[in-house]
């Protein structure tokens, strides 16, 4: 039998659980979880300079392909993770708004730089003052722009919550109530 | 014809044959500029478009103005003619107090005027009258002021990361 020697490939860490030849005993919720955050599909929300050094992030340089997310999904309906990069005007509010409920559950949200965070340097009347004004975000990234390392963090951070998360979370009251302070049903 | 020459022979076709429409003319800035009244804003600009030696057939662009200290003269508006045939270009201004914004439409003379007296409304709120489709063009529909007038801030009022306690202001 050949093994491979000197290999790169880095595979990702199996969760805890009783392990033997052939078979690991694990709970679903760590089996999904470990799934889930390997094969991220984002739909990339890019309305401005962020969205260029999204770009470089998903070129062969910085690679988001290594952490399994190379399949850009540019149909809401089959994204799981929404990253929004660049200032988001009021009047394209509503659009993110709708992009964001045609999202199928499990689903999370990235804020990428100073705008989509807070509105950045654009505190002006037609900005909207960060998305987290119209959708719940999981995870922000700081920078104007970002570098794609801080990217990479982000995305990272994200699969540390798609990981720990309970798979009964989007079920549970506390969920809906933080969905409906958004107007989200 | 150059600068001085274009503003000369404009402003005597326009004080001859627009006496009462004409107020004054200038070249103090890129190009000549002339005042003229409101009222006759579409018969002078319809005359400069139509004229065969300067044939301004372009409307380049427009803008409003806001001078709150101007008294009765507080609004305005600027539009840029091009004579693409003669390669030269002029400005005219009008001006009129904040309670009299009804504005004469260019719809009628250029297309082009269509949307950029939208934009005009959106932010200054003349009411351009003639215009076909007279609604707010870049800002959400349901903004309830217009924001390049003084009066209005040009912070968002929604800001909540420019805490003073933060920066220590």
């Amino acid at each position: 039998m050949s093994t491979i020697k000197n290999s790169n490939v880095k595979l990702a860490k199996a969760p805890p659980g009783i392990e033997g030849e052939g078979f690991l005993l694990t709970n679903l919720s760590s089996a999904v979880g470990l799934a889930r955050s390997n094969s991220l599909w984002p739909l990339p929300f890019a309305t401005s300079c962020c969205g260029i050094e999204f770009m470089a992030t998903m070129a062969s340089s910085y690679d988001l392909g290594r952490f399994g997310a190379e399949r850009l999904s540019f149909s809401p309906r089959q994204a799981d993770l929404l990253m929004v990069m660049g200032t988001i005007s009021k009047k394209m509010g509503p659009v993110l708004k709708q992009v964001y409920e045609q999202m199928a559950e499990p689903k999370w949200v990235l804020a990428m730089g100073a705008c989509a965070s807070s509105g950045g340097i654009f505190d002006t009347y037609s900005v909207l003052q960060g998305i987290d004004k119209i959708i719940p975000v999981d995870v922000y990234i700081a920078g104007c722009p970002p570098r794609p390392e801080q990217v990479l963090d982000g995305i990272l951070q994200i699969q540390e919550l798609v990981k720990s998360e309970s798979l009964r979370r989007r079920d549970s009251p506390e969920y809906t109530e933080m969905l409906s302070k958004y107007g989200i049903e | 014809m150059d600068k001085s020459e274009l503003l000369n022979t404009v402003t005597d076709r326009l004080s001859t044959l627009f006496s009462e429409g004409f107020v004054s003319s200038n070249n103090d800035s890129d190009m000549p500029t002339f005042i003229i009244k409101k009222e006759f804003l579409v018969e002078i600009i319809t005359y400069l478009k139509n004229d065969k030696d300067l044939a301004f057939g372009y409307l380049t662009t427009m803008a409003g103005l806001h001078y709150p200290d101007n008294k009765g003269q507080e609004m305005g508006m600027m539009y840029q003619l091009h004579s693409l045939t003669n390669n030269f270009r002029i400005r005219i201004k009008t001006f009129f107090s904040k309670g009299d914004v009804e504005v004469p439409s260019l719809t009628p003379i250029f297309d082009g005027a269509n949307w950029m007296e939208r934009q005009e409304y959106d932010f200054f709120g003349f009411k351009f009258k003639g215009h076909p489709n007279l609604k707010r063009i870049l800002n959400m529909d349901d903004m309830d002021y217009h924001p390049m007038l003084k009066q209005y801030a040009l912070e968002d009022g929604t800001r909540t990361d420019k805490n003073d306690d933060m920066f220590g202001r």
